[in-house]
Parts: structure tokens; sequence; C-alpha cells
């Protein structure tokens, strides 16, 4: 490590790991506007914006579109609340079975989703629910506590307790020093969990398809198309739509963490 | 997986707590504690534990009825079965193999931006390495469908650079190949790795970027060679990064169904064997039993990497 200066071969084979990663990205938008629909001719024999469209005028598309809004919306509302009270709780405080706590925090992501999926399945069927918008949510917010949790508690230990103390011995009643010095403190970690969290929903497909029933969640929708022989390119541009929403709450999250955190959802979890 | 977690506060530091209900410090972290607890605790841990009682449920192979006679049939025929065997080994090979190419890839890639990137260009890598984990894990699988297909890029590729006849070698291959791409192992493979690279760059890098730079120094001070340096000092320290990383990878791999339905050779894989067994088979005490396996390898695997610091790199 003498020099700074990077060997050829190590430059080239960063290059190629980061192009590998994104050339497929940009093959999907490209296909997006072929003249093709059935098949997946490279290169394109035309370009066309007509899919665009095509995909809008969908109604089951819509449909779908709508149900994983109103189901990330919900999970998040819900991980925001526990993800931030059990945050609260760990940022501090020890307690014996504390490692249990944030081992049973993290198993929902660190299982295979496929786990989660069928255990909230056969549950779902003991109970006799029928599957539907509430149990997709049940599935989703447990998965997007941990996000909220990594983002919150991280913020919660460098706030120092002498500001809330000072708060207190200032006079203010639990509510306020809550209120005005407590709240304006997490803001940005709760905006910034909040956002990933529904990112994590809005794209979730593995779980989804065991607790959603007969409702399509946009990814499910999508996972049905996938194996449709004609119309290919309305999957495509489905697939740009569904990148942009969720790409834009990751950047924005990352904004937002920014001088805070070096990186968050990759959060050191204690 | 019984863990004992409900809290059993013992207040060791009562200066250190909770900021809220200041002065009784127990209360606040029960009602804290309470509502996240009875989710986790109850919806989903229980629900992972009734996953554990199904798969001991006996299923009438006549009527197909789930009985509610306890058995360890099910979960016996899993090693005995061949056909199970044979899902089993061919789902944690394809995870190993997947694990250990995420991890050639990655390192070069986790090097070059811990140590030759800084400022905001060392954000802009981390964002192009981030990014593309966001961009839907179907979206991503699907583009695969398009570059692997007949017509598609990759053949595309090939016979521009007249080496078609190398593609058709490759799929002439006993195990890996296939009549195409889109339809062989050597495809699932590349999806597989594709999907999961970036969860093995970032521990890596975030391991490499807390090795301490004095060590480095010190190291060429008393004449170490930068190989030697490579071999006896970073690659050591970078290695709970690569076990974190191997953990996503691995686990990862193990659960998943939609990759080896969209792409390679007819075998099942576990995650599939699940679906489809509590779908249309309808057997939930088999699909229950299938789906405890990546829990048991998983543990084991996380206790493994627990040794080796993995979670000190998360």
């Amino acid at each position: 490590m003498r020099s700074e200066r990077s060997s050829w071969g190590l430059r080239v084979a960063a290059y190629l790991g980061v192009a590998f990663l994104h050339i497929p990205l940009l093959l999907i938008i490209l296909y997006a506007f072929t003249s093709e629909d059935r098949t997946y001719t490279f290169p394109p024999p035309g370009l066309t914006l007509k899919w665009f469209g095509v995909a809008f005028a969908r109604q089951d598309m819509w449909a779908a579109l709508w149900l994983s809004v109103r189901v990330a919306t919900v999970a998040t509302l819900i991980a925001l609340a526990l993800g931030a009270m059990v945050a609260a709780a760990m940022a501090r405080a020890r307690f014996r079975g504390k490692d249990s706590i944030s081992l049973l925090i993290t198993l929902p992501i660190a299982l295979p989703g496929i786990v989660t999926g069928i255990a909230l399945l056969s549950s779902i069927k003991r109970a006799g629910l029928e599957p539907g918008l509430a149990t997709i949510v049940i599935g989703h917010a447990t998965f997007c506590i941990v996000t909220v949790y990594n983002n919150v508690v991280a913020r919660l230990r460098r706030l120092s307790p002498s500001q809330l103390e000072a708060s207190q011995d200032l006079g203010a009643r639990p509510f306020q020093t809550f209120r005005y010095v407590l709240l304006p403190h997490l803001a940005t970690a709760l905006l910034a969990g909040g956002l990933l969290a529904f990112a994590l929903s809005f794209d979730e497909v593995i779980v989804t398809t065991f607790t959603a029933g007969a409702e399509q969640t946009l990814p499910i929708w999508l996972f049905g198309e996938l194996f449709k022989p004609r119309q290919r390119p309305v999957t495509n541009v489905v697939a740009i739509l569904v990148m942009l929403v969720t790409l834009l709450p990751i950047l924005l999250s990352q904004r937002l963490t920014q001088g805070h955190e070096e990186m968050d959802g990759a959060g050191k979890s204690t | 997986m019984a863990a004992p977690f409900l809290p059993k506060p013992s207040l060791q530091k009562p200066a250190a707590h909770g900021p809220l209900l200041y002065r009784r410090p127990v209360l606040a972290l029960l009602l804290l504690l309470v509502p996240p607890l009875l989710w986790l605790g109850v919806l989903y841990l229980g629900s992972l534990l009734g996953l554990l009682v199904y798969s001991l449920y006996s299923i009438d192979d006549f009527t197909g009825q789930v009985g509610n006679v306890l058995t360890l049939d099910t979960l016996k025929s899993l090693f005995t079965a061949p056909s199970n065997v044979d899902v089993i080994v061919r789902t944690v090979l394809m995870a190993l193999i997947v694990t250990l190419a995420c991890a050639v890839i990655a390192f070069p890639v986790a090097y070059f931006v811990a140590f030759h990137t800084r400022g905001p260009r060392k954000a802009l890598w981390v964002l192009l390495i981030t990014l593309p984990l966001w961009a839907s894990y179907l979206v991503r699988v699907y583009a695969w469908r398009l570059i692997l297909a007949q017509e598609g890029v990759i053949s595309w590729v090939t016979a521009k650079l007249h080496l078609s006849w190398l593609l058709d070698e490759v799929l002439r291959l006993p195990v890996l190949g296939g009549p195409s791409l889109s339809s062989s192992y050597l495809g699932m493979f590349l999806v597989f790795v594709y999907v999961w690279l970036p969860f093995m760059i970032l521990p890596i890098q975030a391991a490499l970027e807390r090795v301490p730079r004095s060590l480095i120094q010190a190291s060429a001070d008393l004449g170490a060679r930068p190989a030697q340096t490579f071999r006896r000092v970073i690659l050591p320290l970078a290695v709970p990064g690569v076990a974190a990383g191997s953990v996503f990878t691995f686990s990862l791999t193990l659960g998943d169904y939609i990759i080896p339905g969209v792409v390679g050779a007819p075998g099942f894989f576990i995650g599939q064997m699940v679906y489809t067994q509590q779908g249309t088979a309808g057997n939930l005490p088999l699909a229950a039993a299938f789906s405890l396996v990546p829990i048991v390898i998983v543990g084991v695997y996380l206790a493994l990497a627990r040794k080796a610091g993995a979670f000190d790199a998360l």
C-alpha cells in the first residue's frame, strides 16, 4: 500500500464487477422500447414508445399497484411504531435476553423468505383467516421492523443522555422532552428507516406469494407476467416503474442519513 | 429457537436508562418492549414453532388429509427418500458454489473501493454497488431472461465474436449445460451470483475499511512485500466480511424458489419443493419439513460465521 495507485488488474476487475451489476438493468430499460413483443431478440429490431401506453391502459396493473401502495404504507407505519419502540428500549438499557431480542428482530430477514412465508401461512390456515390485505401487511411489517430498528437505534446511541437530562432539569415534562428534544433528533432516522421499509415492502414477492391468497400486489402481478408469451415489453415498462418507486425512497433515505451513518440498512445491529 | 426473549430487567446501570419514563426505567422498558415482542414473539416466532409442529403431523397417503397423529416419518423421509435427498444436495451445492463465486468476484471490487477511492468517489462507488440491490429482485431476475434467451444478448455477443462454437461446447457439458443457457444450471448459477453479489461486496468492503492503515504501513516498514502484506495482514482481517457476506448469499440461495423456476434445469430446489408441496400438492407437513432444512443449515452456518466474527462486520 505504498502508493495510492491501483494495479491495472484490480481496476479492471472492479470496473467489470460494477458493469456486471448494471448492464442487466440497462437492458431492462432498452427492452421496454423494443418493437418485438414475442421474443427477446437482441438487438431489438426497432424502437417504439407504444408499450408505455399499453401498460398504463392495463386496469389489473393499476389495481396491483394500488394494493402494493396500501400494503407498503400500512406495513411501514406498523414497522415504524414497533421498530422505534424496540430501538428505544435497546439503545442504552442492559438486561438479560437482550441478545435474544436482537436475534428475534433480525430473524425475519436472516431466514429465507420462504420460511417466513410458509410459517405465516400455516398460522393463517390454523386461525381460519382469509388471506388478503391484512395478512400481507402482517408479513411485510414483520420483516420491515429491522430496517427501522437499525436506523433509530444507531441514532439513539449517538444522542447524549445529557441532552435529555438537561431538558428535564430545566423543568420539561416527559412529553415535552419527547416532543422538543427526542423527536427532532430522531426525525430523519425515522424517515430514513420508514422509506427503506416502504421500498422493502413494495418490492417483496416471496413472503407475499404465501400470504396474499388471491390478491395481487405489483410484484406478484409482475411475476405472473414473466410467463406470458405476448406483450413482453409491458413487463419491462412496469419493471421500470417498480424500479423508480423503490429507488426514489432509497436515494432519499441515503441523503437523509448522510453525515450521520456511513450507510443505513447496513447499520451495525447489536 | 426457543430463546428466552422476554426480558428480565436486571438493572446494572440505572442512570443509563431509557430517557422518557426516567424515574421508572423498568416500567418504561416493559411498556416499550411488550408490543414489539408480542408481534414478533407471538405472530412470528409462534408461526415458526407452528411450522415445526406441522412437520410432525401425519398425512394420509390415500386421502391426502392432514391427520392429528404426530409422527417423525415426514422428517425422516427427507433423508431416506432419494428424491428428497437429491433436492437437498442440489440446493446446498448450488448455494456453496454461488457463495464461492460471489466471494471471488466481490473481493476485488470491495478492495478497490476500500483502498483506492475516497471522498465523493467512494460514495459514488458504494451507491453503484447498492443501487442494484434495491432495483427490485424480480426485475433483476427477469433481466436475465432477456440476457440468457436463445436469441438474447449472450448469443448475440458470442456470435459477433465468432465464439458461438464455444457457447455450444459449454452447453454440451454434462451437468452444467442444457438445451440453452436459460435452461441450464450454468444460467441459474449466473442469475444467483448476479442477484446476491452486492450482499457480498458490501460487508467485505466494510471489513476492509476498518483495516487500520497504520497496520499496513507497519507491515511495509517491517519489510513485507505488498503481496505478503496482503496475505498476512489484509486477508485475515477481511475474513469476517467474507463470512458476513456468505451468510446472505448462502441463506438467500437456499431459500429461493423463484430463480430456479424462471431459469435453469428441471431438477427441484428446496424452495420450489416447499412452494409446490404446500400449494398444488397440498402436503403441508412435507413442505414444513423441507422448510426446516434451511433453518437448520442457516442456524449451523450462523454459529460458524459468528466464530469467524461475521457479526462484527454486518
